[in-house]
């Protein structure tokens, strides 16, 4: 922190409810020019949306604005497109590439801000065909490029890059703004090796010497407690924390990211491993899922226990199922029941014994343009011969709609799935009904082992605990083996046996649901593993 | 992550496929020059003749393709607007240059108001442009014919006679176009090594690739290769995706006017209702076989291309009569390999597009090998 | 009632707008002295000898192809089948069962071919289709002058060798399915019973195929390819069989043209068949990825009503014949209205 006095840029009593769904309350905080703010917490703690506030983004307006008031250099602010706010001088740089391939460094850099000349003919036909002056565009590039600190060719084609000086070009992209003040970079170091990380971190406390300030979205905490000047821990809509970093430790942000200390429900059973066998085993798993790899996954899974997968966003624990089951391009050994299962093969995974309730309803999980009962009905229906009239002596397979429509109805009444009738059209019902129509799906196949993946994203708080409900039942009446994934670690620890962490592509630990929060903060953070609390089952 | 790495042989085939349309051509060329026992002072005759004809037309489809619009099959549109201005000029009995240049006029406005309706269409069929222009040329097609067959005569005044169909409305379906036959390429026609080189048209090709080379360097260039690339981060910079489409497919199309014009004067007549749709797809063929693919092209594709597939199609029916005996097999063959060229090119294009998808995949793999080699 | 509404708005008002054009030209026929009967019987062969041929859109559409461009692949097959059949020497009723019969193994392959390919180019099918369609119509140019087919009846006389460019269909098929069963009322008004069943047997098949697992599927993987995929379908297979099945209907659907229409077209005759046949089931309601059989009927009968009435009306009211253009216009208008649809490109 430099200079005192007018705060660059200051937000009070914040807050933003999606149809009366409370993300942000009672926000505040100031950051002053040159000051570097560490913002941290879990994914849906509420980050994006304090930053797509102040962006002025589409979609807050379209969900009826926000609450409180937001001010740069003590005059009051309201953006009502990311444009005004870039014109203010507040850049930003996304977590996805938004870079074109074919372009180089510099084009790259000033896209849509190219420096021109006027010609004979834009005087006639307008400024559009004016000139562009490479000599200024390659200047200007490289003096953005020179702020950063970075040793990068304005002339090298983004498609040859590596991945850190595409994160570069996208920062330099920011300064080169002549009248930047503010930069928010969003997990910049999520994609660089440690060495690019280091640069960038250096280039970051070179702006801030500069007069800019920045603001650091990451999950790598130690970056941030060693960049940032102040560390602000935002968790279910609320800051926490915003506190100097000095003399903090992972321990202590990382419990404060996911500590929920008070009136959480763990599981309440204990589940017996002793003499259990391993259902399910990966070893080596890869899994090429765009934005959630997985490199390097072994785990065993035991008969009749509830497993829960988690991690943060991005770091390749939805990758897992999607991989097992064969969805993206898949690597390493899936074991089920002694038996190796082909990769990449959905088929394959659905004829031994498993099934799947995918986090993309939408995508993968539903036909929504055709009605509910087909939806329930047609996986057990292809793989199983369900729901089947023999015809001609077995030669015709006919569908058989009376038996459809009762399996419809018996899941429509076990998971009390509101619709006008077994052929009312998937896409006209509720996200939470759609999610049981998942559910009902993979039950009607009668599994042995099932992958719920996201069970509760984007449904309403009553469904959510109808559907947990659900899938305990599942578990212990039938002894189906349940491997559940979600991003929240609340949800896990109320329903698993033992939870697995993935991080960065791998298994960063398991632990049991009744650990400390801080622990399961700290092993999705990528911190070092706390060996005396890890209990590894499979030792 | 590393590099991907790729055996010397993958290289190789990498190399070969990019260019495998051109590749096949050269094949085609010289198996067929050698059968077809032409002397290559009459085909270095046909080649300059052709090219001159052909290539403004061929550089029209550029610009689309820089916007990532795909091969413009929209270019039919333009072709029409440029045939209805010499309809007019013939009617009016202008003669010569002025006559071309006041075809040129008329076409102007036609073009641009036809390009900005395909444009509009396309932008509501992102992703599938190709097929959509391919579609809007045979539904203007029928607006065209609409006006020229029926319009002109009754709404539309045409006085010459030779103009109009003997039951008194409507055109002929060939016009002799007398009045500006050979106008462009006559002017300074000169002879080099006993060829006749149309001096004149070459110069305004040559203009006209200068044009391009200007405007890749523009603003509206730069602007169009950015969209061309990523729709969405063109949008996200500031740049107004849509108009610039747009634009794109009207500069195409008044090129495609001013191309057609040209390529009708040295023809010398228009077939009325035919000439427009034929052009198109000779045009996309021969830029296909020039190297060019759906979403990269350059001039030097051009020449090549309309170099390679006249090469092919003025030996193709001669090669044909010496080999098999029928002159008509070969012209069956040279309409074979035109729309063969497209579907190949087509096919390579999707190909490749999703083998690039895979490319993270077996990079994965890659590492996951060299992480259990290291272990041994 | 809800469902009437629904039925209105899924009819959209395109049809609307074609539905009214075709009733009132219905309406003003009696009045300018065209006959209801004739233009009514016309209506109903044209239906009967294009009907197959829309209907060989469907499997494909359902499969999540797109729309079948690749049409004269197709009809390339029912040539075969076709010229074959009467270069075996078959006649009358026989030669066309045996061209339906010779032109199966073609079909299927040809289509199992194409279908191969087309799965490689996944979201580029349409464009693609039209290309596999125009450069299989050039080849077979090249391969009816060489072929070694010597009937008499079906050879250019003076070269000796080398199939003509129409064959007549008498003698062999014509009007096989045509005068099965006709039914004659007063002078003017024919059904066409045998075309009409032959079209209901078709149709059948293919309603019947779609209630089958195989069928289930097949629906499936049009409506969404990557659920399709996580229940265990194996979605190339079965869009290769889709692309077979359209290529076979294809086929036969140009058998029961020629048998009405009484000549064989070769060379570029299959050229632009495709575009008909597609904006016909366009305007039957269905979309680039949703089709049914009521779409073809409707489709069908609409788009041919309009070929049949427009010529004959038009002519008695401004002396002009200016159905061609109308064709044009209306085909490919519809074609472009389903392709710019937005709730159509995202599947």
């Amino acid at each position: 922190m430099k200079s005192s006095g007018a705060p660059l840029l200051e937000m009070r009593n914040i807050s933003k409810d999606f149809y009366g769904n409370q993300v942000l309350a009672d926000i505040n905080f100031a950051i002053q020019p040159g000051e570097i703010l560490g913002l941290v917490g879990e994914n849906g703690a509420g980050k994006t949306t304090l930053v797509k506030i102040l962006f002025g983004m589409e979609e807050i307006h379209q969900t009826g604005g926000y609450g409180g008031e937001v001010f740069l250099n003590g005059k009051r602010v309201r953006y009502t497109t990311p444009f005004d706010a870039l014109a203010d001088g507040i850049g930003m740089v996304h977590q996805e590439f938004s870079l074109l391939p074919d372009f180089t460094a510099s084009e790259n850099i000033l896209l849509n801000r190219e420096p021109k000349n006027r010609t004979l003919v834009s005087e006639v036909f307008g400024d559009r065909l004016d000139r562009i002056d490479r000599k200024e565009m390659r200047e200007r590039s490289q003096r953005a490029i020179a702020k950063l600190g970075v040793d990068l060719d304005g002339e090298m084609l983004v498609s040859e890059m590596p991945v850190g000086y595409k994160q570069f070009t996208e920062i330099a992209r920011e300064l080169s703004k002549d009248e930047i003040k503010l930069l928010v970079l969003d997990e910049p170091t999520a994609v660089l090796t440690e060495r690019e990380a280091d640069i960038l971190l250096s280039a970051m406390r070179n702006l801030a010497a500069e007069g800019i300030a920045i603001i650091f979205i990451s999950h790598r905490l130690q970056e941030v407690i060693d960049v940032c000047d102040t560390v602000m821990v935002m968790r279910d809509g609320v800051i926490v924390q915003n506190v100097p970093s000095t003399d903090l430790t992972i321990h202590e942000v990382a419990k404060w990211m996911v500590g929920r200390e008070v009136g959480q429900k763990i599981v309440d059973r204990n589940f017996s491993y002793e003499e259990k066998p391993v259902i399910l085993s990966l070893k080596n798993l890869w899994v090429d899922m765009p934005g959630e790899t997985v490199k390097d996954v072994s785990l065993d899974i035991y008969k009749g226990e509830i497993l829960g997968i988690g991690g943060l966003a991005g770091q390749g624990k939805l990758g897992i199922p999607n991989g097992a089951m064969g969805l993206f391009p898949a690597g390493g050994e899936v074991i089920f029941e002694g038996e190796t299962i082909p990769l990449n093969q959905p088929r394959q995974f659905l004829n031994a014994g498993m099934a799947f309730v995918s986090e993309d309803r939408r995508g993968v999980g539903l036909l929504l343009d055709e009605p509910l009962d087909w939806n329930i009905a047609f996986t057990a229906m292809q793989i199983q011969d369900k729901y089947l009239k023999k015809l001609l002596g077995g030669l015709i397979s006919w569908r058989n709609e009376k038996e459809i429509e009762a399996v419809a109805r018996k899941y429509i009444e076990a998971l009390d799935i509101k619709c006008t009738g077994t052929k009312q059209i998937t896409k006209e019902l509720s996200g939470g009904n759609q999610q049981k129509i998942c559910l009902g799906k993979a039950f009607a196949v009668e599994p042995k082992l099932l992958f719920v993946s996201e069970p509760t994203r984007g449904i309403d708080i009553g469904a959510k605990s109808l559907v947990l409900d659900t899938i305990r039942h599942y578990n212990e009446e039938l002894g189906v083996t349940i491997v559940m994934i979600s991003s929240e670690l609340e949800e896990l620890r109320s329903v698993c046996d033992r939870i697995a962490i993935i991080t960065n592509g791998k298994v960063a630990g398991i632990l049991p649901p009744k650990t400390d929060a801080a622990h399961f903060g700290v092993l999705m953070v990528g911190g070092s593993p706390l060996e005396e609390e890890r209990r590894d089952e499979r030792d | 992550m590393s590099e991907l790495r790729e055996t010397k042989g993958e290289k190789f085939f990498n190399i070969i496929e990019k260019n495998a349309v051109s590749i096949l051509f050269l094949i085609i060329c010289a198996v067929g020059i050698a059968f077809s026992g032409y002397s290559l002072g009459y085909l270095g005759q046909e080649i300059i003749t052709r090219v001159a004809r052909n290539s403004f037309l061929i550089i029209s489809l550029l610009i689309p393709i820089m916007a990532g619009m795909g091969l413009n099959f929209g270019m039919t549109l333009g072709a029409m607007a440029g045939q209805i201005g010499l309809i007019f000029i013939s009617d009016w009995g202008i003669a010569g240059i002025p006559g071309m240049v006041l075809a040129m006029i008329i076409s102007t406005p036609i073009s641009a108001l036809l390009g900005w309706l395909c444009g509009k269409i396309l932008n509501m069929a992102k992703g599938r442009e190709m097929v959509t222009s391919y579609i809007i040329g045979f539904f203007i097609n029928g607006i065209y014919q609409l006006i020229v067959l029926y319009g002109m005569g009754p709404v539309i005044p045409i006085k010459d006679p030779a103009l109009v169909l003997p039951r008194g409305y409507g055109i002929r379906n060939t016009v002799n176009l007398i009045g500006i036959r050979r106008a462009l390429d006559d002017v300074l026609a000169i002879r080099v090594f006993g060829l006749s080189v149309p001096l004149m048209t070459f110069i305004v090709i040559a203009l006209l690739c200068l044009f391009m080379v200007w405007f890749k360097k523009s603003k509206l260039g730069q602007d169009m290769r950015a969209v061309g690339q990523d729709m969405e981060v063109a949008r996200a910079a500031g740049i107004r995706v849509e108009h610039t489409r747009i634009v794109s497919i009207v500069i195409s199309t008044i090129l495609a006017g001013y191309g057609m014009i040209i390529y009708l004067q040295n023809m010398g007549t228009l077939n009325t209702y035919n000439s427009h749709m034929q052009i198109g797809m000779f045009s996309i063929a021969a830029l296909l076989v020039g190297g060019a693919s759906v979403n990269r092209a350059s001039i030097g594709n051009v020449f090549l291309g309309v170099t390679l597939f006249h090469l092919m199609f003025i030996v193709s029916p001669m090669a044909g009569k010496n080999l098999i005996g029928q002159a008509q097999l070969g012209e069956f063959f040279r309409v074979f390999v035109s729309y063969g060229v497209i579907t190949l090119a087509l096919v390579l294009y999707e190909i490749r597009k999703r083998r690039s998808r895979t490319r993270a995949g077996r990079l994965l793999a890659q590492d996951q090998l060299d992480a259990i080699k290291e272990e041994q | 009632m809800t469902k009437i509404r629904k039925f209105m708005k899924s009819f959209g008002w395109p049809r609307i707008i074609i539905g009214l054009f075709l009733l009132s030209l219905f309406i003003i026929a009696p009045f300018v002295g065209v006959n209801l009967g004739t233009s009514l019987s016309d209506t109903l062969i044209r239906f009967g000898m294009n009907s197959v041929l829309v209907l060989a859109m469907v499997p494909m559409i359902h499969s999540g192809c797109g729309l079948n461009f690749g049409l004269p692949l197709g009809i390339i097959a029912g040539l075969l089948g076709g010229t074959l059949s009467i270069q075996f020497g078959f006649t009358g009723g026989l030669s066309f069962l045996m061209a339906i019969i010779l032109a199966t193994p073609f079909g299927l392959l040809f289509g199992w071919g194409y279908g191969s390919l087309l799965n490689r180019v996944k979201g580029g099918e349409m464009m693609i289709a039209t290309y596999v369609g125009f450069s299989s119509v050039a080849f077979m140019c090249m391969m009816w002058l060489i072929l070694p087919y010597n009937h008499p009846t079906m050879i250019w006389g003076y070269a000796g060798s080398g199939l003509r460019t129409t064959i007549s269909t008498e003698g062999f098929y014509l009007h096989t399915l045509n005068n099965f069963l006709q039914i004659q009322i007063g002078e003017k008004l024919i059904i066409p019973t045998g075309m009409i069943l032959f079209f209901a047997l078709m149709a059948f098949l293919v309603w019947a195929f779609l209630h089958t697992k195989t069928g289930t599927a097949m629906t499936a993987v049009g409506s969404n390819p990557v659920f399709a995929r996580a229940s265990g379908i194996n979605i190339d297979r079965t869009r290769t069989l889709s692309v077979m099945m359209s290529t076979w209907l294809g086929a036969i659907g140009i058998l029961v043209y020629q048998q009405s229409f009484g000549f064989i077209q070769l060379y570029m005759g299959p050229f632009y068949m495709a575009l008909p046949a597609v904006s016909a089931i366009l305007i039957g309601g269905a979309s680039v990825n949703k089709a049914s059989i009521t779409n073809v009927v409707i489709g069908t009968l609409f788009f041919q009503g309009i070929l049949t009435m427009t010529p004959s009306v038009m002519n008695s009211i401004i002396h002009t014949d200016m159905s061609e253009v109308i064709r044009i216009v209306v085909s490919n208008g519809m074609i472009l209205y389903a392709l710019t649809r937005k709730s159509e490109v995202s599947r």
